[in-house]
């Protein structure tokens, strides 16, 4: 097969901003494959971003949030505007290969232009996003979607970074799963700043609901400055209850952080993380470019309890810090 | 640094075919062998599977059908896939077609009819070929 030869990123950021297609989805690759050789790019791409509102909805696997999320797009484009999805899924740790399953759920969006959706899988990245989510995230904003929708993996407690992504968190539980709420209840419970109920079209769904507020009102209330309190909406995907509820609560929390001042903490501290996590992935490349040199050596000393462990990391990272230095 | 990135495999059953044994082991194959697999479940449309394929950028988009309607399905993925100027996307069918059909298919531009009998691991150093063979986009 003949293929012309591959468009330059500059032209594809072009692209990109008229909303093409192909364009979003290249670029978005190519940042998968290595964000360094698109950094030139990427920073185009960050100068124009800021328009979209980041929801990111998280919650334990089999609590609905695929079937939610294409639902909730449903709502979004019945309104007019473009909404984009970047969906994370888990890679096999023994294979490094993945099966991304959530457009089984999203199949009848799959026709819309101004409906994106991209499967994404972890590659190891440990807090329930990929390295590339955030800037694909940067991606879909440039690109004019008005609402940005990240799915983290339904793990459990390690997927709070999403709270840090997004500027509105949504939080799916599903009836039934009373023992999963048990176990999420000290991490994914607290980081909602919406809290949706899936299926409740089953009967024990509004013990489910009686129960989160409950919590709620025990004092989990989150740590935000703003006065908003955290709804709990039962959504049924059956049925179509609660959709219209949870669009109207997004929106709502959105107006609300504008209108505090909230939104642009939240800013600051999604800028923050971003530049902390780039700096530790930069450190990470460093340290297994290293692996066989000098990485090799300290370790050696360290495993003939010649240097304790910590000696050894302030050795390499001494090291590294020169390097950058000259 | 640059890390191998992953080939990026759709599968995908399109119209009333119902049958997805046989791709959903082709899936669990790919992924043994370190591929990221979409799957699209079952009843698309040509139209939806072509759009997913462009969004999601795949390597490859694998089309697996046992109804007998590939002469008619190929034909509309292929051109929904033009009209969005997404390049080096390698579309493979999969399934039972007759051996003209397949000569054709070939003609209009599928890469590789891989017919009932391909073991996983023909199907596995096919999809690695192939995109080899493509190189970089």
């Amino acid at each position: 097969m003949t293929t012309a030869a591959p468009t330059s990123s500059r032209a594809l950021v072009e692209d990109v901003r008229r909303g093409k297609v192909s364009a979003i989805a290249r670029l978005i690759s190519r940042t998968e494959a290595s964000p360094d050789a698109v950094g030139d790019a990427l920073a185009e791409i960050h100068r124009h971003t800021g328009r979209a509102h980041i929801v990111g909805i998280t919650g334990v696997p089999g609590s609905g949030k695929s079937t939610l999320i294409a639902q909730l797009c449903r709502q979004v484009r019945d309104g007019g505007r473009k909404v984009a999805v970047v969906a994370v899924d888990p890679t096999s740790p023994f294979s490094g290969g993945s099966i991304l399953g959530d457009r089984v759920r999203m199949s009848e969006l799959n026709s819309d232009p101004d409906t994106f959706i991209r499967s994404m899988a972890t590659r190891g990245n440990l807090g329930g996003l990929s390295r590339a989510t955030l800037p694909a995230v940067d991606i879909l904003d440039a690109a004019g979607f008005d609402i940005v929708i990240i799915e983290t993996v339904g793990v459990g407690q390690d997927e709070v970074d999403v709270v840090r992504a997004a500027h509105t968190t949504v939080v799916a539980s599903a009836p039934g799963l009373g023992d999963d709420i048990q176990a999420i209840k000290a991490g994914v419970l607290e980081i909602a700043d919406i809290h949706v109920v899936s299926k409740c079209d089953r009967p024990d769904a509004n013990r489910t609901i009686s129960e989160l507020k409950a919590m709620l009102t025990i004092g989990m209330q989150l740590s935000s400055r703003m006065d908003w309190r955290v709804p709990v909406i039962g959504t049924s995907a059956v049925t179509g209850e609660g959709l219209d509820q949870l669009l109207t609560a997004i929106d709502d929390h959105h107006a609300k952080m504008t209108e505090t001042g909230e939104l642009d903490r939240r800013r600051l501290r999604i800028a923050e993380m971003r530049v902390l996590k780039f700096a530790e992935d930069m450190l990470r490349d460093r340290f297994e470019n290293d692996r066989e040199g000098r990485v090799q050596e300290i370790a050696e000393q360290v495993a003939r309890l010649e240097l304790a462990p910590e000696a050894g990391a302030r050795r390499l990272l001494g090291q590294i810090q020169k390097e950058i230095a000259s | 640094m640059q890390k191998d990135t992953p080939i990026r495999v759709m599968l995908a059953k399109v119209g009333l075919d119902g049958h997805d044994r046989g791709v959903k082991v082709v899936a669990r194959a790919l992924r043994d062998a370190g591929m990221d697999v979409i799957y699209t479940g079952l009843h698309r449309t040509a139209e939806e599977v072509a759009m997913a394929a462009v969004q999601e950028d795949v390597d490859v988009l694998g089309i697996s059908l046992l109804s007998g309607a590939h002469m008619t399905i190929f034909p509309k993925i292929l051109r929904t896939i033009e009209d969005q100027d997404s390049k080096g996307i390698i579309i493979l069918g999969g399934g039972v077609m007759p051996d003209e059909d397949v000569a054709e298919l070939k003609e209009m531009g599928v890469q590789e009819i891989l017919l009932q009998d391909t073991p996983p691991q023909e199907i596995v150093s096919t999809i690695r070929e192939l995109v080899a063979a493509r190189g970089p986009r």
